[in-house]
């Protein structure tokens, strides 16, 4: 199932106010591809993720899944084929709910049946066991809560994936269980993935093409080996992959500065 | 003890072993808040006075007038002494708890739903939904308890039920707004897109995930709240608004015995300090759940 | 031996529980000079709690011990609350993560740092001020005067955090821990704010602890490492050389880290191996370097 973005634009605020959290963006993912979007906050990346998602109703432009344009309203046949891993796993699970009332919603809403062995085999195949199902959320770490998302994501058997920056609140060590996880499942689903980060070597491990965003815009498209080799045109991707590499003590970020930024 | 062992076992294997380990472990936390514990032993003896005061004590002693025992001192027969009218007072203290116990119980079912089902729609929705919501609820807040009290009595006739109703008017709007409050603070949880993004309706969100966060904000603001209620009910009594004589409603005993306050004190004292004590308890017990939920965060 | 700052030996914290006492901190031992120590570690590794416990923020019931804990001629194990709080800005400073939660949101941003100048330093308000405004350009704002007068919430994150480095070295102490000084800002952001730290602590002869879970970060900023694991010190090496790492979790940490240009199908995951739990037989000891390059 692929993603086709046309001039999506989300805007808050009227007249002088008028914010655009993105502006104009245009991309297509195909079906089965994981495409990356990489920015810093404030670039709208994650913007454009909820609108993929159905989470922005007043979103302009043309949002396409599967060649089929999606309404203001989301049918509920709709609402299946697209889910997401939320960054916050400390946020994003219902802290009063065990594990098993979480996995149990979706299958509930549906209307799927068969909850107890569903929600059983959700656990497994994210590498968690029967001991976890009846916990809260509070009772497990960070990565444990993250695959309970990544499990949640899942149960509804999505052909479409969206990942926010998946892996930005976890241990090094953690990442790299999660990374591979996600890897093993895009495999075995052949699952269309759009991941937003503002971590290029995480972006870049897990997507082949990748979108550059700023200030709402898509600055520049490229893919994983152009970012590799640093075969870059727009300053900004430069500015990025330059801070990405650690710190530079010749001390030229120094004069980037800008005047007094007010937000 | 096998029942702890379960009761806290890390990997619960059922619902329902989850939920009551949870409660287990919350009731831990709140063992240890001292001052708590003794509001919870306040109001478990009000219960249980109030359960068992038939079993203790004859009904009919506390409404038998005995001419020639009136105004007794405390003595063995009568710990509490005598009324105006010859009656028992620690008996009409019992049951008058049972009367107290069934403002503050018929209080908080009217006015716990009629708050969450304003003020949930209200913070959810937002927009002219929670603009009208909410003037609604300005308009009740603006009426002050004891002046509609009077209104209703004058209208309806005095008596416990209409106190109850009374009160209840009076005493929902905070809750509307507090179940607003919340419910606006945790819209934009992520946990809340994730349901959205299911699919969920919102009844389906309100109902199962906004309404399990607030109810404990709203639990502890109505213990918190039994003192005013019952303080009110007996403001009430004292006016003669609520439950009528011979009823020994705690608030109409102070009254009538304002009169002979200098002499025979504890005819108006004892029943007063029910009343404190009761406050007190109920108290002591909203700020340990309080302390025990902004502990666990 | 003028050259150390701070010399730690045997530092240990402890929290009980209903569960038995927890040790966030085992025998660390270390030696700052004039020079960049970072302390790299993941969550629970003890790595916030040691910074803490040097300024004196760890806070009954937790215990700290330790057989040394020395800044200069100061005995910190010695040192009472009040004790500390003289110290704390005028002689050992520290910037945390975030400068919404460490600046007071109904001052304006330069009237605290004046405030802090004044506390330590007994100035003038006159004299304060000019500090500030003086401090404000040290850390490259351009604006000083219209910047001295906002409001924190006016302020975004990197001009933040440039705001806290700024009061907390205004009254000169000799030793700044940073703890994750960068985690919540923009990576381009980052950059500079760490540019101004490192030209800072330079310019003064400042000792640097810089803590973070980024390894990265660390290792191409500081000029020696500390990797912390469960509460204890398991490698010390000099920054340039993280690559010839000898710990394995050191190694399985590196290893685990994606990296631009190196795909590759699965990351090589940690496996933790249960002994680097238990107490180190002999914990490592870092003597301070120089001064710094």
């Amino acid at each position: 199932m692929s993603i086709v973005l046309e001039h999506v634009t989300v805007s808050y605020g009227r007249g002088a106010k008028r914010f655009d959290a993105a502006r104009n963006v245009s991309l297509a993912v195909a079906q089965g591809e994981a495409y990356g979007l990489v920015g810093e906050s404030g670039s709208g990346k994650s913007t454009v993720l909820r609108a993929v998602a159905g989470l922005i109703p007043h979103a302009e432009g043309r949002v396409a899944l599967a060649g089929q344009t999606m309404g203001k309203a989301r049918t509920t046949a709709q609402r299946k084929t697209v889910q997401m891993v939320f960054q916050d796993p400390y946020g994003s699970l219902h802290p009063s709910q065990t594990v098993d009332q979480i996995l149990s919603m979706p299958i509930a809403i549906h209307k799927l049946g068969n909850a107890d062995r569903r929600v059983a085999a959700a656990l497994d195949e994210v590498g968690l066991g029967p001991a976890h199902r009846f916990r809260y959320p509070h009772q497990l770490s960070g990565g444990q809560r993250q695959r309970i998302a990544i499990a949640r994501a899942l149960i509804l058997e999505p052909r479409i994936l969206l990942l926010d920056e998946p892996t930005s609140a976890l241990d090094v060590s953690v990442q790299a269980e999660i990374l591979n996880l996600l890897s093993r499942l895009r495999r075995e689903h052949g699952l269309t993935m759009l991941m937003v980060s503002h971590d290029l070597a995480v972006i870049a491990h897990l997507c082949e093409r990748i979108a550059v965003m700023n200030r709402g815009e898509i600055v520049e498209t490229t893919t994983a080996e152009a970012l590799a080799a640093g075969d870059v045109r727009n300053p900004y991707t430069q500015q990025l992959l330059r801070s990405n590499k650690g710190f530079d003590a010749s001390g030229g970020e120094l004069d980037l500065l800008d005047a007094v930024p007010i937000r | 003890m096998a029942m702890r062992a379960w009761l806290l076992d890390p990997a619960p294997a059922s619902r329902r072993q989850a939920r009551l380990g949870g409660w287990f472990r919350a009731w831990l936390a709140f063992r240890r808040n001292t001052l708590g514990m003794v509001g919870l032993a306040i109001v478990l003896l009000l219960l249980a006075v109030a359960a068992f005061a038939p079993l203790i004590a004859d009904p009919a002693s506390a409404l038998t007038q005995t001419l020639e025992n009136r105004l007794q001192p405390a003595t063995w027969a009568h710990p509490f002494g005598t009324d105006e009218l010859g009656r028992d007072i620690l008996v009409r203290v019992m049951f008058g708890a049972r009367i107290t116990l069934t403002i503050v119980v018929l209080v908080s079912l009217i006015v716990v739903p009629i708050g969450l089902a304003i003020g949930l729609p209200a913070g959810y929705f937002g927009g002219w939904i929670d603009a009208a919501l909410m003037r609604v609820t300005d308009i009740f807040l603006a009426f002050p308890r004891l002046v509609l009290a009077l209104a209703f009595a004058a209208a309806l006739g005095p008596g416990i039920e209409n106190a109850v109703i009374a009160i209840a008017l009076t005493a929902w709007p905070p809750y509307a707004r507090l179940a607003r409050a919340e419910t606006m603070t945790r819209r934009r949880s992520e946990f809340i897109q994730a349901a959205e993004l299911q699919g969920a309706s919102h009844l389906r969100i309100i109902s199962t995930q906004i309404v399990p966060l607030c109810m404990p904000s709203v639990i502890i603001r109505l213990t918190l709240d039994m003192a005013g209620i019952i303080l009110t009910a007996a403001g009430l009594g004292f006016l003669g608004l609520g439950a009528q004589p011979p009823s020994p409603e705690w608030g109409a005993m102070v009254s009538t015995g304002r009169e002979v306050l200098l002499d025979q004190w504890w005819v108006a004292t004892i029943p007063g300090l029910a009343i404190f004590v009761t406050s007190l308890g109920f108290n002591l017990l909203g700020d340990g759940l309080r302390d025990v939920s902004s502990g666990r965060g | 031996m003028d050259a150390t700052l701070l010399r730690v030996r045997n530092l240990s914290v402890t929290y009980p529980s209903d569960t038995g006492d927890f040790r966030a901190v085992r025998n660390v031992s270390f030696s700052v000079g004039r020079e960049r120590l970072g302390i790299v570690g993941e969550s629970g590794s003890g790595k916030s709690t040691t910074g803490r416990a040097i300024m004196g923020l760890v806070r009954h019931p937790a215990r700290v011990a330790s057989d040394e804990m020395m800044l200069g001629d100061t005995d910190l194990r010695r040192l009472s609350e009040r004790g500390f709080r003289r110290l704390r800005g005028k002689r050992i400073a520290m910037v945390l993560q975030d400068p919404k939660y460490s600046l007071d949101p109904v001052m304006q941003v330069g009237q605290q740092i004046a405030e802090t100048h004044r506390t330590h330093l007994s100035s003038s308000r006159a004299a304060a001020k000019q500090a500030a405004l003086e401090m404000l350009e040290a850390v490259h704002i351009r604006d000083p005067e219209r910047v001295y007068h906002m409001y924190p919430h006016q302020v975004s994150g990197g001009m933040g955090q440039r705001i806290m480095i700024a009061m907390m070295l205004i009254a000169g102490p000799e030793l700044l821990i940073a703890d994750e000084p960068t985690s919540a800002l923009d990576v381009t952001v980052q950059s500079q704010v760490l540019s101004i730290m490192d030209e800072l602590v330079r310019g003064r002869g400042m000792g640097l602890i810089l803590i973070s879970h980024n390894l990265h970060l660390v290792s191409s900023f500081c000029d020696r490492v500390l990797v912390m694991y469960a509460g204890q010190v398991v490698e010390v090496c000099a920054a340039s050389r993280l690559g010839e790492a000898q710990h394995p979790y050191t190694r399985g940490l590196l290893a685990a880290l994606p990296e631009l240009g190196r795909r590759r199908a699965e990351l090589p995951q940690l496996q933790r191996d249960p002994a680097w739990m238990e107490d180190i037989a002999t914990p490592l000891e870092t003597p301070a370097l120089g001064v710094g390059p």
